[in-house]
């Protein structure tokens, strides 16, 4: 059930300290059209990674909208984050064709490699796993998706690489500063 | 791509760019090319285009010269150089790489034998991007035809209805009829909605139509519009389709800048029509006609009541029309070339074409447009090309979450929504996951309990709680901890959420599951009695060892086992841990001298 998602007891963060004046130029776009929740939440989203809490508050302050409808919207729909995200996020495809063949092999493998659970994010913030329905490249299944680039016809240990090559990269420019 | 042979002065050099393709690699094959291009100075235009469907061969890259045209597959970095090497400067076409050509026979050749493209008539034929390319294909003819012979809207709408086609969504209705009931409802202020909201995990019609031809679903929507006399259309679209979502917006625009939108369209006199996407967030229920009203209101997706029907008061309360991404892109095909000419294919009930995602075990998975009444056994072995690795097959999944699983011996159904829905599966929007004798049926149906059940809204009781209790016990099931009664229980919770569910999630959340069961009930019950995985694909029920005799010691299976369970030097047998190994089952496809076995 899609509500489920509202119980989840929320991590206590250290909220990033996050530039709420970005977000005016689509709030005054936005601000008296119909049906605007859910492109204000999107447009938010797109900034942050995530809808911090102030942002909420400060849509509540500058349009009509009230708080508890757009906890309950972002709360419902699969597309929205309630707490920060790790800078790659990678999405392993769970479709029917990627199920069939053995997209749990991914999951489990780079679970593995970075120490946490699906939905998690690593505790240097680099990674967040996460499984999604369908990235509609069935017929290169199983595949999973990082940024805009998507790895087809995987095994666990052709994803773990790929992991690794990301971390090295990352890791690696940091030394090098 | 052109199939057909075309006269060109110019040598043209064109990539398919799809979310399939640019998966594959074809966005680097592309800047490479282009790259040559100019370091050589090479005189060809490059060109861009869409899916034809061969997502089996991506990257795809095909050219046409005055002989004729070419379609290389699987391309990459080399060949491209090669082709541009060989054919464009020397004129000798590379024939190996050839997947598709008229001009002498390939080995996949039977994937267009058999195919009638109507809805996806341009795909992978245009830039999609480009409207004069579209204008060049009858694109935007339709609506001029109505303009200029001032054809009425009751006309349009008999003959959509004579042309006998149906809701491409899934539901089957027909449309004509709809667009009557939207028609008949009078208001000064009337909605069109376009459905793509692709939710079927294992589809992508609708995306490759976006992606590959969004005039002709802008275009088709454009006709409902006037037929039904709405003012304003939607495109509801998947955020999760971001090139759709681009290529829609160019469209949109030239659309509007070539008059073929906004105000007294194509001079018909108070015809006012404008196109709007709204990107959903992520939510199945959203595929159900009042839930995604309702995500478009910026509410939460839940469904309503019906009736009313949207028809009559949809969309803040207005006449709504709703009709699927596929059906809109018909609709041009069908005022051009008439209600007969459409109704020429299909079966008695089901007329014209439907597009089919080919998926799962299957050698040509891809894109395939065929016309209704084929069976479904040519589909999967002539179009498809049959099996991975000539394995057996055992079922087909048609209608995704909500449909039903069609054994082998009944691949002989024709694919029509009537025959189809007698099996127990529905034709659903197209999705076609094979499966061979490697899947499990009971895990296949705990797996799309796990999605309706997370895809549940809520608000109906039986479905939020009742596809939640038939998963845990489906998940004890594979788990090897099934009881006896556990399918009686299964049968009766199925009659029960079908029964008490307001939409259409909740109604079909069973069929998986009472399909399996009707066609392999033999594997529910051992895995239930004799603690069996028949498929040996359930893994708590599983040991994988490597029969030293076979072995070779090839270390094949030692690098891609991701947990390091298995152990042996160079030429002598391997071996795995028990305790370490994860059941995954990679070394076990991935071994090429059958040396692992299962128990």
């Amino acid at each position: 059930m899609r509500i489920a998602r509202i119980s989840e007891k929320r991590e206590t963060l250290v909220q990033d300290t996050v530039d709420l004046t970005l977000m005016e130029p689509f709030i005054e776009k936005y601000k008296s059209t119909r049906g605007n929740m859910i492109p204000l939440l999107q447009h938010t989203q797109e900034l942050y990674g995530y809808i911090p809490t102030e942002a909420f508050l400060k849509l509540e302050k500058e349009t009509s909208l009230n708080l508890s409808d757009m906890y309950g919207v972002a709360s419902f729909y699969a597309q929205f984050r309630l707490k920060p995200v790790g800078k790659h996020i990678i999405k392993v495809c769970h479709g029917t064709a990627c199920h069939v063949q053995n997209a749990t092999a991914v999951t489990e493998a780079l679970e593995e490699e970075l120490h946490l659970k699906d939905g998690e994010t690593t505790p240097d913030n680099l990674f967040t796993l996460e499984s999604v329905a369908c990235l509609g490249c069935c017929s290169l299944a199983p595949v999973m998706m990082i940024g805009d680039e998507t790895f087809a016809k995987l095994g666990g240990k052709q994803a773990k690489d790929v992991i690794r090559a990301i971390r090295e990269k990352e890791t690696g420019s940091k030394c090098s500063q | 791509m052109g199939k057909t042979k075309v006269v060109v002065e110019k040598t043209k050099v064109i990539v398919g760019l799809g979310s399939c393709g640019l998966a594959a690699g074809a966005g680097k094959v592309y800047d490479a090319i282009k790259k040559i291009k100019e370091e050589k100075g090479l005189d060809f235009e490059l060109k861009k285009t869409s899916c034809i469907g061969m997502c089996f061969r991506e990257p795809l890259v095909e050219v046409i010269d005055g002989t004729g045209s070419y379609i290389y597959g699987e391309i990459d970095i080399a060949k491209a150089s090669e082709i541009l090497e060989k054919h464009i400067q020397n004129a000798d076409p590379i024939k190996d790489y050839v997947v598709q050509t008229e001009l002498f026979d390939t080995k996949d050749k039977n994937f267009f034998e058999g195919q009638v493209k109507i809805a996806l008539r341009n795909c992978g034929y245009i830039d999609p991007e480009s409207v004069e390319e579209y204008e060049a294909r009858e694109g935007y003819d339709a609506i001029k035809k109505i303009a200029a012979k001032k054809i009425q809207s009751v006309d349009i709408i008999q003959n959509v209805l004579d042309s006998g086609i149906r809701g491409r969504g899934g539901g089957g209705f027909p449309t004509g009829l709809k667009w009557r009931f939207a028609y008949n409802n009078k208001s000064d202020v009337k909605y069109i909605i376009c459905n793509a909201d692709e939710g079927d995990p294992g589809a992508f019609m609708d995306r490759s139509v976006l992606e590959g031809d969004p005039h002709s679903v802008l275009e088709g929507m454009t006709i409902g519009a006037y037929a039904i006399q709405a003012c304003e259309g939607w495109i509801y679209c998947r955020a999760e389709y971001p090139l759709a979502i681009k290529r829609l917006n160019i469209a949109i625009d030239q659309a509007r800048a070539k008059g073929y939108l906004g105000k007294n369209i194509l001079g018909i006199e108070g015809f006012n029509f404008d196109i709007h996407i709204k990107e959903g967030a992520g939510a199945f229920v959203c595929g159900e006609e009042t839930a995604l009203m309702a995500s478009i209101e910026g509410e939460r997706g839940m469904p309503r009541k019906r009736p009313p029907f949207p028809a009559e008061s949809g969309l803040w309360k207005r006449p709504t029309n709703i009709n699927n991404v596929e059906t809109f892109a018909n609709i041009p095909w069908i005022i051009n070339h008439g209600a007969s000419e459409y109704a020429k294919y299909g079966t008695a009930k089901s007329k014209g074409t439907k597009v089919f995602a080919l998926t799962g075990k299957i050698n040509n998975g891809g894109l395939v447009e065929v016309p209704m009444g084929i069976t479904i056994k040519d589909i999967i072995f002539k179009l498809g090309g049959g099996i991975i690795n000539n394995k057996k097959f055992k079922a087909v999944q048609l209608g995704g979450p909500s449909g039903g699983c069609i054994p082998d011996y009944l691949a002989d159904t024709v694919v029509d929504y009537d025959s189809v829905n007698a099996t127990g599966a529905i034709m659903g929007s197209g999705g076609m996951v094979v499966m061979d004798e490697t899947t499990c049926m009971v895990d296949m149906a705990r797996f799309f309990l796990d999605f309706t059940k997370k895809e549940s809204c809520g608000k109906c009781t039986f479905c939020r709680i009742g596809t939640q209790r038939m998963l845990e016990i489906l998940e004890r099931i594979t788990k090897g901890e099934g009881k006896a009664g556990d399918i009686d229980t299964l049968i009766d919770l199925s009659s029960q959420i079908k029964d008490s569910s307001l939409c259409g999630l909740g109604q079909t959340a069973p069929n998986p599951v009472l399909t399996t069961i009707k066609y392999f009930r033999d594997e529910y019950e051992a895995h239930i009695r004799d603690k069996k995985c028949p498929a040996k694909s359930c893994k708590p029920l599983l040991t994988y060892e490597i029969i030293t005799d076979k072995c070779t010691g090839c270390m094949l299976c030692k690098k891609v086992c991701a947990v390091s369970a298995i152990s042996g030097e160079r030429k002598m047998p391997h071996f795995i841990d028990q305790a370490i190994c994860t059941k995954c089952g990679s070394c076990y496809s991935k071994c090429k001298f059958e040396a692992i076995s299962l128990s």
